[in-house]
């Protein structure tokens, strides 16, 4: 118990660093995005939500600490403010629309990557020197080595355009009727889907697999299975019940980093695919300098990924008792 | 995990001896196996052009012409970009700018990653609770995110010294993990104890004690942290986050999207770039594969028995570890 309320703990300090830097970013940068925005809309915006900008972006004229607590309790209340480019929208409903497309393609290649990596991680270590073992790192150390992005690109170019085998822009045909969910429907989205979830696992799949490799290598080197060895039970029994299912702990830990770096370059796949989720969203808005909205997502991610990783940690705890007794 | 792993494996046994002699990479022979041979020829190659490079295209790569979109031609090696720059003329000149990005980067980020995982792990107590809290909570904070906030937040005039500072604000977290932990171990070992109770200052200590036996370990995360800083200023670069005036490999990659270079199949003006940064990461890449493996012996490849066929071709592949360095290796830990 002990140790999830520690975790829980430093779980609340980490959200309250990241609610603070996406209050302070915009107040320590020097100029005035305000008036470049009232340019920008050419009298769009009404002096009421230029006033509403200002307080937002720590422009008021109110003591820091006063616009801080403001903030905060806007928070609490999910008010993340109004985005300046889809005016009047507010920034939640915003995020409402694009969540679904996010978590739909995320969901498919993280299960994917993190399933098919760990599997080949632990071919590679029990046939160690074997083709899968030699000639597979590597390739997938070069595969790493590439922007995410410009994988995506490749395959748009080589599949999507080329070959025409899949489409590469949306998540919907626009001649799809969204409203009517019949089985052309989830046909198109699945296609839609195909291409940046395969770059997504061609990209996050290495890290698996090679953590899986290193883990399971270390496992097998221990006594219970040279135990199990010496025994004589099936290789099979052994590969699976006796190494690969302790050296899978460490796997769940790297959950942390991974997801990290996958919403990394999601981001950039759903940019270059036009798929319409968090990370497509937060790029037009950087494009149109829609402050708000880009702070809006910053935060829904950062407070994502926390609960995730938190979720990860008790995993890991019921799985792994030694973790949970451990005194630092 | 694998550098954790190497700390107990890393040979430290002369260290009581001449620990100021003992600076850990140092004493490696380097380019000894094929993989890290094949790394360091190419990032030789990468670093030789950007050096002498646009000696050898002169001219300045902005320069637009008249003759927009040609195909690649003995006169244009990779053909023209839509306003009719020279597509080679620029991948030669991009180079010096993304390694220069690059490498400082990781220079940067890895001293930060000395500096506090480093005072983290030798104080201990409250500095180290708090050091690690830090560095946990920008671990746990997704890195992309927050660097295009911080990028879109950045008023104009956006040059590279910007790029680097929000990379190395964001990116150093996971070194000064690492760091830490070495650090904790090391300041144990009898030759730190015996500097201390022989009346060194705290200075001393850790920066000719502990830190030159972390060669190996900052060396990868050097490596390590420069790969990420070249994909991810590639990444701000390609998203419009820097000064689009200035020549790179990520720069040229957003100005192809937004010509649509991909509909108009204009592919010499967008694989170049991208294969340029694949190969540059990729040696990288292989070279810190190799300190690692010398590190962690357990890591290594070791074929059984001599193999035949498609695999036996594959093993021979400078990419993978020849079989004599295994043997020597094995030598080696046998003596």
């Amino acid at each position: 118990m002990a140790y999830f309320l520690r975790r829980l703990g430093f779980y609340l300090v980490a959200l309250w660093v990241a609610v603070t830097m996406n209050f302070l970013l915009p107040r320590m940068m020097p100029g005035d995005p305000i008036d470049a925005i009232i340019a920008r809309s050419q009298g769009r915006l009404p002096p009421a939500a230029v006033n509403a900008l200002r307080a937002q972006l720590g422009l008021s004229h109110d003591p820091l600490w006063q616009q801080y607590f403001t903030y905060l309790g806007n928070l609490v209340h999910g008010n993340l403010g109004i985005s300046f480019d889809y005016y009047p929208a507010t920034v939640t409903s915003m995020l409402g629309d694009s969540i679904f497309w996010t978590i739909n393609l995320l969901g498919v290649a993280l299960l994917i990557s993190a399933g098919l990596g760990t599997l080949l991680g632990i071919a590679a270590a029990w046939r160690r020197g074997s083709f899968i073992d030699r000639f597979i790192p590597p390739l997938l150390v070069f595969i790493q080595s590439i922007p995410a992005f410009w994988v995506g690109l490749l395959l748009i170019y080589f599949i999507g355009l080329k070959l025409q085998w899949f489409p590469v822009f949306g998540a919907i045909s626009i001649d799809t009727d969204p409203t009517d969910k019949n089985i052309n429907y989830y046909m198109d989205v699945i296609s839609h889907a195909v291409l940046p979830s395969l770059t997504l696992v061609l990209v996050s799949i290495g890290g698996w697999m090679v953590g899986m490799r290193n883990a399971m290598l270390n496992t097998l080197a221990e006594d219970h299975v040279v135990m199990a060895e010496a025994k004589g039970l099936p290789q099979r029994r052994i590969m699976y019940t006796y190494a690969a299912r302790n050296a899978i702990l460490p796997q769940v830990a790297s959950f942390a980093n991974a997801l990290g770096f996958i919403i990394g370059g999601q981001f950039l796949i759903e940019y270059v695919f036009s798929y319409p989720g968090l990370g497509f969203l937060s790029i037009q808005a950087v494009f149109n300098e829609d402050y708000p909205l880009i702070e809006g997502i910053f935060l829904f991610i950062a407070v994502a990924v926390l609960v995730a990783n938190f979720l990860a940690d008790i995993a890991y705890a019921l799985l792994d008792p030694r973790v949970r007794d451990e005194r630092r | 995990m694998t550098v954790l792993d190497s700390v107990e494996i890393q040979p430290t046994n002369t260290s009581d001896m001449h620990p100021k002699k003992k600076a850990g990479f140092m004493r490696i022979p380097l380019p000894r196996s094929g993989a890290m041979r094949l790394g360091f020829g190419i990032l030789a190659f990468f670093i030789v052009v950007a050096l002498i490079g646009p000696l050898l295209v002169p001219g300045d790569p902005n320069t637009s012409t008249p003759f927009g979109n040609l195909p690649p031609s003995p006169q244009h090696l990779l053909g023209t970009t839509t306003i009719g720059q020279d597509i080679f003329r620029q991948l030669v000149d991009g180079t010096r700018l993304s390694l220069l990005i690059g490498f400082t980067c990781g220079l940067l980020t890895t001293l930060v990653a000395i500096i506090i995982g480093v005072t983290g792990g030798y104080f201990g107590g409250w500095i180290d609770e708090f050091l690690s809290m830090i560095t946990n909570v920008f671990l746990v904070i997704p890195q992309l995110p927050l660097i295009i906030v911080l990028a879109a937040l950045v008023p104009s005039g956006r040059g590279p010294g910007t790029v680097i500072i929000v990379i190395t604000i964001t990116g150093w977290a996971w070194g000064a993990r690492v760091m830490r932990s070495i650090t904790l171990t090391l300041r144990q070992r009898d030759y730190v104890q015996a500097a201390r109770v022989g009346g060194e200052s705290t200075f001393r200590l850790v920066f000719f004690e502990i830190v030159p036996n972390m060669g190996a370990i900052i060396a990868t995360n050097f490596i390590f942290a420069t790969i990420s800083a070249i994909l991810t200023e590639a990444t701000l670069e390609f998203l419009g986050l820097s000064n689009l005036n200035q020549v790179s490999w990520g720069t040229m990659l957003y100005w192809a999207q937004n010509n649509d270079a991909l509909l108009g199949g204009y592919w010499s003006w967008y694989v170049p770039p991208g294969v340029c940064i694949a190969l540059l990461c990729t040696s990288l890449a292989l070279i810190n594969y190799g300190i690692d493996s010398i590190v962690n012996p357990r890591l290594r490849s070791i074929p059984t028995e001599k193999p035949a066929g498609l695999s036996g071709l594959v093993s021979r592949l400078p990419l993978l570890f020849p079989k004599k360095y295994a043997r020597r290796m094995v030598q080696q830990h046998g003596e």
